[in-house]
Order: structure tokens, then sequence, then C-alpha cells
């Protein structure tokens, strides 16, 4: 069994947390515990019928305001797959919460309302869809029940999301449904005949994800804890971390990164055993042939396709702190597992998220994107963020808050 | 190039979720200066302690485990704690509710009251007597979802609050482990597993487990419609009858509100099956403390609780 990751955005009273109760109610993931609290809360509510959206409304505040205010993640299996949702809210901090949201995931829902049509956050989530790396976009057109079921207004809907996503190289799956009656998510409808594809759980359980895998990118392996022998041991120094990337085996010619030494793998192994080669995402440890001074924060790489070792670099930064972000400022940047100073060098541009167009600016204010210039204190092995997530991501941290305050792709 | 060619393993789900607790827990490790492992001898530490191995053997565990112990406790959890500490070499660390009791930190409730809610206040002593600005513990969010909301590393203030108005936003794999001293972050390895992955997970590894996880005849009285186990601190009251039913328990808390299930589940496979067709999460089945009101546990994370 695999699984698939996908984050749900949509505005306020697009349905979200409707679908994503359905979701979970239809494909037999609700407990009769949780429906009966459920059904309880909605009665208290004075809602007719069980409000499925109180299923995923988890904390008071939200329920007592009716808005959801942080990304919950939701769960489910079916026999083929294993699905994480992360659950980002179209509300205030919408931005923020996307990003966070889509850093993880393989796909995305987007909701719009039929009745409204295309709304600017529907473009600002596709948006931020394609900026983090996702490819494939259900498109998922709710509340048909309320227009009659109208082809009409479903290709409308749909056009003007191609319209405006034709330059976001995104594959679109539009998916015409009712969440609130529960045509076109787990079950088919019978109520929109002219509509021949899937319902969304069918799609979601066959999606075939044909971007490049990981594991089938050039290696990357940041070292994140040197184990330490057993004293009067003979065993060797090993290295732990995560596979970001790629395929490594004994034997590769591996170089190590900002330093540059270059060695061959002697051995990977995990608690388990040696192993004769391991793939990204698996966690192991590595040893080397040569007796070396490294450590956290350090990448190994293959020898023949090293990504770029700079102090100096371009990004792309979504902002997340109150506190904005200025030309001259200093962070502290963590990427992979090194952690360093970094001072903005140059604020180059500020993206509008609703027309995609560059505009000049002084600052970086919260849910806000742009292209900033950084140098960072040491040399960082960067990869840009559209080739690896992993090695191409950092988060930018106030030093004196601790906050985490900025997302950053490398260009 | 070589590397790109190569036909690379198919990793199941399973797999990819061990990869990432083992991840969570070397960077905890490497980023905080004190980390414990809170360990209540359920099966979800069970689980992170085996992590635990995988993600630091050959070399030492490198950090103490903590049980916080309401002093209400199933004699065969406690045994079974013990000797996993011992067979890992591992400190363990026994914070006791009794003391905070007796230390006048906690309001003696009487005897037989639950006192899941004071451990509280006895982790956060214990948090603050030893320093400790880590604490790694087996909480996932399918269990309850004021817990869907919460961070693999979750900031907590110095008074070991939580606020969900003021997380840190979390992005890839990309922890912030940065805390000023006095604070700290509740580190949850398997947030993304569920139940049913704990399990498969436990038959997998081999993981043995305390023997209440099983079915076994045992003394229990039905009160508010949970079977609780007749204890020392358990007793039936007016109108309460006490039988011998086959029961087993989901889940592992204080022995005054964790109730077990009638179930003949006696092996992984038969447990699996169960928990697959179940109808009633477990801590709807098991755990009265989650049912005072609609946010029990966002109200006791908020004040510190796990």
């Amino acid at each position: 069994m695999d699984l698939l990751r996908f984050a749900t955005a949509g505005s306020v009273d697009d349905g979200k947390s409707t679908l994503i109760g359905r979701l979970l109610h239809d494909s037999k993931q609700i407990f009769e515990d949780q429906l009966a609290a459920v059904a309880a809360s909605s009665r208290k509510r004075g809602h007719e019928g069980v409000d499925l959206a109180l299923l995923t409304d988890g904390l008071r505040a939200e329920r007592e305001q009716g808005i959801t205010i942080d990304v919950a993640y939701r769960y489910f299996a079916t026999p083929n797959r294993k699905f994480i949702i992360a659950d980002t809210p179209g509300h205030a901090q919408y931005t923020r919460n996307m990003v966070t949201g889509a850093s993880t995931a393989d796909l995305a829902v987007v909701l719009v309302d039929a009745t409204h049509g295309l709304r600017e956050q529907s473009r600002r989530h596709a948006y931020v869809a394609s900026l983090l790396g996702i490819r494939h976009v259900v498109l998922a057109v709710n509340k048909m029940d309320l227009v009659d079921w109208s082809e009409a207004v479903f290709d409308d809907v749909v056009a003007a999301f191609l319209e405006f996503s034709s330059s976001l190289e995104l594959q679109v799956t539009p998916i015409p449904m009712s969440a609130l009656r529960g045509d076109n998510v787990v079950d088919p409808s019978d109520e929109m005949p002219w509509y021949k594809g899937p319902a969304l759980l069918a799609y979601l359980e066959t999606v075939r994800l044909d971007d490049v895998a990981p594991s089938a990118k050039p290696g990357r392996f940041p070292i994140q804890w040197v184990v330490k022998p057993q004293p009067g041991s003979s065993e060797s120094r090993d290295y732990a971390g995560s596979i970001a990337s790629g395929v490594f085996a004994p034997g590769d010619d591996v170089v190590i990164l900002p330093s540059g030494l270059r060695t061959r793998i002697a051995s990977i192994a995990t608690f388990d055993g040696p192993l004769d080669s391991a793939a990204a995402p698996r966690a192991i440890r590595m040893s080397f042939v040569d007796e070396l001074d490294i450590g956290r924060g350090d990448l190994v790489a293959p020898a023949g396709a090293r990504p770029e070792v700079t102090n100096s670099f371009d990004a792309t930064v979504c902002w997340m702190d109150g506190a904005p972000l200025r030309a001259g400022a200093r962070y502290l940047l963590k990427h992979t597992t090194r952690t360093t100073p970094v001072i903005v060098r140059e604020l180059v541009h500020r993206t509008d998220v609703d027309t995609l167009a560059s505009e000049p600016a002084d600052t970086l204010d919260i849910n806000e994107i742009g292209l900033v210039r950084l140098q960072s204190a040491t040399d960082l092995a960067l990869d840009p963020y559209r080739e690896h997530r992993t090695t191409g991501s950092f988060i930018l941290i106030d030093e004196a808050t601790n906050a985490t305050v900025g997302a950053g792709l490398v260009r | 190039m070589t590397f790109t060619e190569r036909a690379s393993e198919q990793l199941s789900q399973l797999d990819v979720l061990e990869s990432h607790a083992i991840f969570v827990l070397r960077e905890v490790a490497a980023e905080f200066e004190r980390p414990v492992l809170l360990f209540s001898g359920g099966k979800d530490s069970a689980v992170i302690l085996r992590l635990a191995e995988k993600a630091f053997r050959p070399g030492n565990i490198p950090f103490p485990v903590m049980h916080v112990d309401t002093g209400h406790n199933f004699a065969e959890v406690i045994e079974f704690r013990d000797k996993r500490a011992a067979e890992l070499g591992v400190e363990l660390v026994v914070a006791s509710v009794q003391e905070s009791i007796d230390a006048g930190r906690a309001p003696d409730l009487g005897p037989d009251a639950s006192r899941n809610r004071l451990q509280t206040v006895t982790l956060l002593d214990a948090i603050t007597a030893h320093g400790y600005d880590a604490c790694i513990g087996g909480a996932r969010r399918d269990e309850e979802k004021a817990r869907a909301k919460e961070r693999v590393l979750s900031f907590r203030d110095a008074f070991g609050q939580w606020d969900p108005r003021r997380q840190r936003p979390e992005l890839w794999q990309l922890y912030n482990g940065r805390v000023r001293p006095g604070e700290n972050v509740r580190a949850f390895p398997i947030s993304d597993w569920t139940e049913l992955d704990v399990w498969h997970y436990v038959q997998r590894e081999g993981i043995e487990l305390p023997p209440i996880y099983f079915a076994h005849e045992r003394e229990v009285v039905e009160r508010d419609g949970m079977l609780l186990a007749t204890s020392r601190w358990v007793r039936p009251g007016d109108g309460e009858t006490a039988y011998t039913e086959t029961v087993r328990f989901r889940t592992v808390g204080d022995a005054t509100c964790t109730g077990a299930v009638r179930s003949p589940a006696a092996t992984l496979d038969e447990i699996i099956a169960e928990v697959a067709a179940a109808r009633v999460t477990e801590r709807g089945a098991t755990r009265a403390d989650d049912r005072f009101s609609e946010s029990a546990m966002e109200d006791r994370k908020r004040e510190g609780y796990f």
C-alpha cells in the first residue's frame, strides 16, 4: 500500500470542511462516537441533520466562530492507499497556511463554490500549489446542487480556472460535486449524467504521480547525527540521516559538501542490517572508506552530480510573521540539517499573488511572497526548489523570538 | 548516470512512516540539550522505544525515559516498563503524582478519583526540576480532534502551556527546535500514524506489549458506559455489580479512567482485524477523561498535558 499526501484549499464557505467530513464519512472513516458527538453539536447549534463540517473543526475557538484557524491533518485509508490530508483554512493567514500544508503535499484539491464562480482566492491557491511544486490539482466545483447541476456553470468555472492556471504548469482535473449531498465525493452522482469522469475518491485512489519520484533524482543525503561506536568496539563511525533524494549504494564515489572532500561509501545500514542500496526517503546510517572530519549539517552527494555550493543566492520567500521582512535584516536560516545566520541583501521584488505581477517593494508583510537575495554566514549546498524539494527549501527563524518567520524556495 | 538509472526500492507506507519518525527522533537528539522520552508503558510508547533503537543503535539512546506515574497502575504495565528500560540500558525517571499531592502541589481528590488531569502538574514540575527542553511523546493526530492541529514539534511556553493560535508554522521537514531557557517542546514522532498503523508496526517488528492489550478474563464493573477493571481504586459502587468478562485494553492510562473493551482478540492478527473493523475511536471507547466536554483534550493540552 502506498501513501498519497494532499492539501485542500478553499475560501470561507466553499464547503471545504463539509467536503472533508463527507470524504471521511462516506469512506467509513468516521467512528460512531465521533458522529454522535457531531450530531449532538449540530443539534446544540440548531442545525438541521448532522453538520459534517463539525467533524473537522477541532478547536473550541473555531466552533465558536465557525472558522478554521490552523492547518489540520486528517488520515484515512482505503484498501488501495493511505491518505494524509493537510486541511488548510481559506480564512485569515491563507497564504501562510496553504504554503505550510502544500509543503508536504503531492497533490492539491482546490475548492470553488459553483454559486460564486471563480474567486481571487482560487487563483492564489493555484499559484501557491504551483510555487510549492505541486503538479496535480483537483478543481472541486462544489455546491452543484445549488446551480441545478448545470453543466454550463461548471464549464464556466473550469474555463476561468484553466485560463488563469495555464502559465502555472499544473495538471488540472475538474470534478463537479455536492459535498453536502455526497455527489461525486465518494459515490458517483446520478444528478450529472453529462459528467463522465471519476468521483473524487476514485480519482485520488488511482492518480499516478508521474513527477519524477525523489528516488529517481541524483542522490542527496544530509548528515543528521553522528553515531559514535561503543567504546572499545571496532565498528566504524557511522553518519545517520534520511536520504532526501536519489539512491545510494556502497562503492559510490561521493563528495561531502560544503567542504568538497571526496570519498567512497563503505557501507549503508539500518538497525535491521546492511543494505545493498537505499533510496529516498529511507532513514539510514552511512560510513565512508576514509576518516573525515564531517558531521551534522554536511551533505553527501554523488561526485558527478553535486548541488551548487554558495553563500549568496536568490530565493522566493513566503513571509509568515507579523513583523515584516526588510532588506538588511538578519535571521537564522535552517536548510536541511544546517542552521546558519543569514542577511537579506536585497528585496528584489514582491509578487502580487492575484495577478502574478512583480512589483517593487521595501518590505514583505505577513502572507506576502517575494524574491530576496540572501547571504549566509557559512556555505550552503543548494539545489533549485523545482528540482529538489528538500535541498531547495529552507525556513527563516527570528533570532530574538525563535519564531519561524519565513519559508524559502531556492531559485 | 548510474544513480538515476538504478531501480529504486518502493517503500511501503509503513516504511515511510518509520523513516520519518526516526528522522524526528534524530532531529530532537541533535537540536536539544536535554530531551526526555515520555514512556507510559502503552503501545505507542513501546513503538517509540523501538524507533529510538532504530535511530541511535549501535550508539546509546541519547535521552532518559520518564514515566509520569499516577500511582493507579496496572501491575503488568509497571513490570513491562521496568523490563524494557533495563533491556535498553536507558535511565528510567519516575515522576510521581502521589509526591505532587503529598507536597501540596496537586489536590488530593481522594484515593479513587482519576489522577489523569493531575499528571500535568507532575509533568511540568519534572520538566522544571530536570531542565528538560524537549519531551518526546507517542501522541498521534488521529486520536482526537484537538490533536489534529498539533505540530510534530509543539512549542510550549515557560508555563508549559500550548497556545493553538501561536503555533509555529511547520514546513517540509524543517523543524524549528529553538527554545529559550524554561521553554520546551513536545515532540511527536508518530504524529502521522493511525491506530492501525501502530498495530501493523507492532506486528511487523515483533514489538512486545504489556499483556493487558490482549484478551484475558478480568473482573470489571460497568460505569458511565465503560468497563473498568476492579482494583484497589475501583470498587463496585451502589447499584454496580462486579463480574468477570473477557476483555482487552485499547489504551493504557490511569487505571481509574481507562476502560476495557469486550474482546476475544488474543493475538495480533485478531487485534488488527478488530481495529480495522472498529466503529468507535480508541479514546471514545476507553477514556473517560476525554468525555467531559467537546474540548476536554484541548483544555488539558492548553494547561500543559502531554
